[in-house]
């Protein structure tokens, strides 16, 4: 039952690509969520994140690429582009967005389009740098070689057709632990009900004395810190990085967040999974170049008969 | 003086010191090639050639400077040639009346829009890299090609790259040559790539090798790892793609191999890079790779090839990547129509191009045929060893009066 494999097959890279995208537009649609800002910056900022990963590895100069000391590699790459994508998205806030707390949506709007254009640069610059893992620098703009650190071994065994990976294993055994702390937080913490009274009425907020630019500046952490994740996950599973490659994340996971309901996470994680399968599906079953223009009209259907998308129940004035 | 005669004097002196300008003993010389984004791995060889063939004229040619300016047409946002750039360097090149040469495009697509501009202007274009067939050869291409880009009637357009429809053919001779079935093609929608796809796809089926799909991929998309399944479940045991690094080239290979496709792949010469290999991963590539491309690779080359490898190690430091050749050579036979046209004007020099014959290049010796392409067909194949582009064979036919056909 080759047909049978050929699906399967679609449905694990197409739910493990969705993962990954899910990461990201959770960045996107908790930032909105709270300043109704979408943030452009969000998606170079990941990809800022794999540039770090990729310097850490380079740094800690590991021969071989196999076994315990790759995944001890893992954890050290998903620790610091998480905790850097975090500062960073904190620091892009500071200097970039706050000071158009009070000003129109349109001025912050285009203030994050500039500050995407600046990480734009710096990935650029970046990929420049004499490293053996940027293969000495010379050429600053192409796409850059992840180590393969996880294997691509066939964990149904090397005889059946469909693959399934210590990759995919990987993407799952980070993404959904990540959500999972992620609602828990959001649900049952102190910051998670300041964040969602901010989110709700930001003056009422600041009037029941809650320190919003605090809350605000924990949500640009937080989000940053899961595109960090997203970034090393994508690496590892795609093994190449490029200064490009937030522009298209970016407009995946923030049409993922659209089309789920914008401010929703548990939106912007179903619109990811969405997202993949139908890329993967129009991959495998029509062809590659109408993948675009189903995803996209599979947006505007939805924004047509349901407005706040899937599972968005706010009707909010969008930017 | 009446008003008007005094300024019927101010714009003669106005003409006449521009004139001056021209004659003072400046000739410009401008590239216009994507130097922002990914091509500019390639474009840099390229910009390096064509600095080295003016330094060996020590800059000045009967007692006129050479000036060269290294103009961009590409664009950040778009990471990529692009068409409004490309535009703005031709319309500043054709009115600024001390350029009397425009070496470019990269892009073929790019081309297409400098093409009728220069060639209202009757500025001579040499292009170190286009290789799309529709450019200069009639019936290759749109039922309009190559006359909607020379409004002007006469070419000034030239370029020293074997074309696409050699290229593609060589691609798919060595596919049905190593005894493939069947093959899948992949291209990456543009002119370049798409083109070079379907020269593939014609030659395979002449050779009766049986074509399970022919796609254009999303080029800008994380993986391919969908369609690569698609390639492997459809059974094919080769692969072409028709496209450049920059169009996501690497990514392809690395998920053929990755969803453990082990048949052959067959790439363009617009994957000659090594930040192809790069950005595949030498491993991915090693063995059953196989990159083609319009023209030796610079170790292979002879005579005054081999006098150009030594002088850029010289003057750069580094080996030449395959492209670099391409610059010095169209910067060099841009110099010695300027050193051969009696009067250094764009008509003349033009002229001086066009009549290029038996040019005793670093590519062999070659000539312009009538549609401005170069008459030298050499083509090579290469794999990819220890993360290093191996010569395989020589492929194509020989120059004129150069090495014997394979």
């Amino acid at each position: 039952m080759e047909w049978v494999d050929f699906f399967l097959q679609q449905l694990i890279t197409g739910l493990s690509n969705g993962m990954i995208i899910a990461l990201i537009a959770i960045g996107y649609t908790m930032v909105y969520g709270i300043i109704e800002l979408i943030n452009f910056a969000h998606g170079d900022l990941f990809m800022l994140g794999a540039f770090l990963a990729l310097t850490v590895l380079g740094a800690l100069g590991l021969g071989d690429w196999s076994g315990a000391s790759a995944w001890a590699a893992v954890v050290i790459m998903l620790i610091a582009s998480a905790g850097f994508c975090g500062l960073l998205n904190w620091g892009v806030d500071r200097l970039a967005y706050k000071p158009l707390r009070n000003a129109s949506k349109l001025s912050l709007l285009v203030s994050a389009i500039g500050a995407s254009f600046i990480l734009v640069n710096l990935g650029l610059f970046w990929g420049g740098l004499p490293m053996d893992v940027f293969a000495g620098g010379v050429a600053a703009a192409a796409p850059k070689d992840f180590p393969a650190l996880v294997p691509n071994t066939n964990l149904l065994g090397e005889e059946s057709l469909v693959q399934f990976t210590p990759k995919d294993v990987l993407v799952w055994a980070v993404t959904v632990p990540l959500m999972m702390g992620l609602t828990w937080i959001v649900t049952r913490t102190r910051l998670g009900k300041a964040m969602r009274a901010t989110a709700q009425n930001p003056v009422a907020a600041r009037l029941m004395g809650i320190d919003t630019d605090r809350v605000i500046g924990a949500t640009f952490l937080i989000g940053g810190a899961l595109g960090g994740f997203a970034s090393v996950i994508y690496s590892l599973y795609n093994n190449t990085i490029s200064f490009q490659m937030g522009y298209r994340a970016g407009m995946d996971a923030f049409t993922a967040a659209v089309l789920g309901g914008i401010g929703s996470m548990p939106g912007a994680v179903t619109g990811a999974l969405v997202i993949g399968l139908v890329r993967s599906m129009s991959d495998a079953y029509l062809e590659t170049r109408w993948t675009n223009t189903i995803v996209f009209g599979i947006l505007v259907l939805i924004l047509i008969f349901r407005p706040s998308g899937l599972l968005g129940s706010r009707a909010k004035e969008k930017v | 003086m009446t008003l008007k005669t005094s300024m019927l004097a101010a714009v003669l002196a106005l003409a006449s010191s521009a004139g001056a300008l021209a004659q003072s003993g400046t000739l410009k010389i401008v590239s216009s090639l994507p130097r922002t984004g990914s091509a500019n791995a390639q474009t840099g060889t390229i910009v390096n050639g064509i600095k080295m063939a003016i330094a060996e004229v020590g800059g000045k040619i009967d007692g006129y400077e050479i000036v060269y300016e290294d103009w961009d047409d590409a664009s950040p946002q778009r990471g990529n040639w692009d068409p409004t750039v490309e535009a703005q360097n031709a319309n500043k090149a054709v009115t600024d009346p001390t350029i009397v040469g425009y070496i470019g495009t990269f892009n073929s697509g790019a081309a297409k829009i400098a093409m009728p501009e220069l060639n209202k202007a009757g500025l001579v274009m040499i292009s170190p890299a286009n290789t799309y067939s529709g450019l200069t050869k009639p019936g290759m291409g749109e039922a309009n090609e190559p006359t909607i880009y020379r409004p002007s009637g006469s070419i000034n357009y030239f370029r020293v790259v074997p074309t696409d429809d050699l290229q593609g053919a060589v691609a798919a001779e060595h596919v049905g040559g190593s005894g493939a079935k069947k093959v899948f093609i992949l291209h990456d929608r543009e002119l370049y790539g798409k083109g070079i796809a379907d020269v593939f796809q014609k030659r395979a089926k002449e050779l009766g090798v049986e074509v399970a799909g022919f796609e254009g991929i999303d080029t800008k998309a994380s993986n391919y790892k969908s369609l690569c399944q698609k390639v492997k479940f459809s059974k094919a045991d080769a692969v072409f793609f028709g496209g450049t690094t920059q169009s996501n080239g690497g990514q392809v290979a690395k998920d053929l191999r990755s969803v453990g496709f082990t048949g052959m792949l067959v790439v363009p010469d617009g994957c000659c890079e090594e930040a192809f290999i790069q950005a595949a991963g030498a491993s991915n590539l090693e063995g059953n790779t196989f990159v083609t491309f319009g023209g030796l690779p610079p170790a292979e080359l002879t005579g005054r090839g081999a006098e150009f490898r030594e002088g850029y190690r010289k003057m750069f430091g580094t080996d030449p990547e395959a492209y670099a050749v391409y610059g010095y050579e169209a910067a060099r036979v841009l110099l010695d129509a300027i050193k051969r046209a009696p009067t250094k004007d764009r008509a003349a020099i033009l002229k001086a191009v066009s009549s290029t014959k038996d040019f005793d290049g670093a590519l062999g010796t070659w000539s312009f045929d009538a549609n401005g392409d170069t008459t030298n067909r050499v083509m090579s194949i290469n794999s990819v060893k220890d993360g290093k582009f191996v010569f395989v064979r020589r492929a194509g036919d020989a120059p004129a009066g150069g090495a014997k056909p394979e």
